[in-house]
């Protein structure tokens, strides 16, 4: 690495200055204020605040309903996360041997990138529409009534679908270009050596795409964990009943609508030590990630 | 071992593009037969439609007797060897070359079994659990090699498997790689841009140009026999003299008048005169060589210079006291080669 000297020892602070001022204004400040909350049980009116300890923390252990959340936000995140890598895996595959019109086919299927999330979830409303919505309808002819925001499990399914097909561009783009990047003949040699397709995308083409995938893997858990928020949202109508949330809605509803500073912040806390657990994950793999080449 | 035969074998590519045109020949069993060609004369494609890699659009290509246009690359028997090595950069050196067992469902002790075998023999032992990124460049083309060989195929393919190597490997290599397939008798098809590498390994040379064959032949044929102005000018550094001339009055004559020997019957009219530089009788004969430059290159001297105003070159011996300056020359009758001065043909 090479070291940089300056003249005066104040110069790089300064330079430094406005990036650390945004990050301690927008990050480190409301980051401690949220820590700082979970200890407190704050009146809704701002009339003063009581320490309680750990009993925020106790009172989420205890909520039915927070369990109940977290175990929805765990399996609504390894679903999306896995159709959204695995349908992105299968459509650059057929992509990237697409001879004819290759670049027609990959503008179409990245459309859907520029999308933003609430709007995602207003597509999910209309698709999903009781009475007139194409996928109601298509699903009612094999008996499954779909009665999205009144059945737990239509809505939750409603939002597997509009996540993983607002997601799958993204990663598409990526295993696409990491296709790209294999070196024809190592596929040629492949197909010399090897002659099931099959046997060959397992064997050498997806090890070559491992380090793609890591990365993805990362980017999708946490696009299911908070990025699918505006798409909820949109979907509940800010009016949940008793249908499924995630845990980024939660707090949410706890703070905002509930009023419940305290819940709500120890539920942030909960997030950020989740998110730390994944950026660690994150690093160590980096670190260790294989260079081909 | 194999025998391969193509008959008419043609290759157009959806642009319309003739890469190859119909082409004809056949290998013998244990042959080494050395495709050459500039660049993009379909020498390449030629290669990949035998391997597979490459669709065959008309003509019949067979291996043994069978006819293998529509058999998958793995099915043909073959092994190749890549210009860029095309080793799997995940896998170890072991697992490199024993990739192509596995899958076709050898049992692991004999794959094993296999494998030393094959490092023993490319000096790979102590490489096999390294990955292919750990390697130089002369070990990867081993490795590259051993994935060959470990495979007893009918038929190895080399597309120019040398030239990512520096100058002095490329000749280390380049004697490796034929004495291995002397040793192990395997039919072998090798493309090169390089003529130095095609005439150093080749039992028989076959020379393409623009997707076409100019000549088929062992490499003396080709050297002292090139069928077109285009094998005299590619085969050989320096190249074929090449020059304009004329048959006229019975004698075959420089663009000067100068004779050079009695006219073949039957012909008259313009030629093209070819001749290598070494069979230039310098100090005597009936031409004029006006020398400009000496080339000095150690083992023996190149003199560069016109001759009857056109560019020409003569090698002399090291100890040579020829310089710059007017010397006489002369051309043998039995040295010299005559071409068609529109078609380039030999005549």
């Amino acid at each position: 690495m090479k070291r940089a000297g300056f003249a005066n020892p104040w110069l790089p602070v300064l330079l430094l200055l406005p990036q650390l001022t945004i990050i301690c204004l927008f990050f480190y400040w409301p980051a401690w204020q949220a820590v700082r909350s979970s200890f407190f049980l704050e009146d809704p009116f701002g009339f003063g605040e009581t320490f309680v300890g750990l009993q925020n923390y106790t009172r989420l252990l205890d909520s039915t309903q927070y369990m109940k959340n977290a175990w929805f936000t765990l399996w609504f995140s390894a679903v999306v996360t896995a159709l959204s890598l695995g349908i992105a895996l299968l459509l650059a595959v057929k992509a990237d041997s697409v001879l004819r019109g290759a670049r027609t086919y990959r503008t179409l299927l990245m459309w859907v990138y520029a999308v933003a999330p609430p709007v995602a979830g207003f597509i999910a409303l209309i698709v999903f529409n009781q009475r007139w919505g194409p996928l109601t309808e298509f699903f009612a002819q094999f008996g499954w009534e779909i009665r999205i925001r009144l059945e737990y499990f239509d809505t939750a399914f409603a939002m597997i679908v509009a996540s993983v097909w607002k997601q799958v561009p993204v990663n598409f783009i990526f295993f696409l270009s990491g296709l790209q990047s294999i070196p024809p003949a190592v596929r040629e040699a492949a197909m010399i050596d090897n002659r099931s397709a099959v046997s060959r995308f397992w064997t050498v083409t997806f090890p070559l795409l491992a380090p793609t995938g890591f990365f993805l893997l990362i980017i999708n858990i946490t696009y299911s964990l908070f990025d699918t928020f505006g798409m909820i949202d949109t979907i509940l109508r800010n009016n949940p009943g008793d249908q499924p949330v995630t845990l980024v809605y939660q707090v949410y509803l706890d703070g905002f609508r509930g009023q419940d500073i305290g819940g709500s912040s120890a539920q942030s806390v909960v997030l950020m030590v989740l998110v730390l657990a994944l950026t660690v994950f994150q690093f160590r793999l980096v670190e260790r990630r294989i260079h081909y080449t | 071992m194999a025998r391969v035969a193509l008959d008419r074998v043609r290759k157009v590519y959806r642009n319309g593009f003739e890469a190859v045109k119909p082409a004809s020949f056949e290998i013998a069993d244990g042959e080494f037969l050395v495709l050459v060609g500039p660049s993009g004369c379909g020498k390449s494609t030629l290669l990949r439609m035998v391997a597979g890699l490459e669709d065959i659009t008309e003509g019949s290509l067979s291996i043994n007797g069978r006819e293998v246009n529509g058999v998958d690359p793995a099915e043909r028997d073959i092994a190749m060897v890549f210009q860029n090595y095309a080793l799997y950069p995940h896998m170890t050196v072991r697992r490199n070359i024993a990739y192509g067992l596995k899958n076709r469902g050898m049992a692991k002790d004999r794959i094993a079994a296999k494998v030393q075998e094959a490092a023993r023999m490319l000096n790979l032992t102590e490489h096999l659990d390294r990955k292919p990124s750990q390697l130089s460049g002369g070990q990867r083309q081993r490795v590259a090699m051993g994935r060959a060989i470990v495979r007893d195929p009918a038929l190895f393919l080399f597309d120019e498997p040398l030239s990512n190597l520096d100058a002095k490997l490329r000749n280390q290599m380049r004697i490796e790689v034929k004495a291995l397939q002397r040793r192990l008798g395997v039919t072998s098809i090798y493309v090169t841009h390089d003529q130095v590498e095609a005439m150093t390994m080749a039992d028989r040379i076959i020379v393409l140009n623009a997707g076409r064959i100019e000549q088929i032949g062992t490499p003396s044929e080709i050297y002292h026999s090139p069928a077109s102005v285009f094998v005299a000018s590619f085969m050989g550094a320096p190249p074929m003299n090449l020059m304009r001339g004329a048959i006229e009055t019975g004698a075959v004559r420089l663009s000067d008048g100068t004779a050079l020997m009695q006219a073949p019957a039957g012909r008259g009219g313009a030629v093209t005169l070819g001749i290598r530089p070494e069979d230039v009788h310098v100090g005597e004969g009936p031409a004029d060589f006006d020398v400009a430059l000496v080339e000095e290159l150690g083992a023996h001297r190149l003199l560069h210079g016109e001759v009857a105003g056109q560019p020409f070159t003569a090698h002399v011996l090291k100890d040579s006291p020829l310089g710059p300056g007017r010397h006489r020359i002369g051309l043998p009758a039995g040295a010299l080669s005559l071409f068609d001065p529109d078609t380039g043909v030999r005549l």
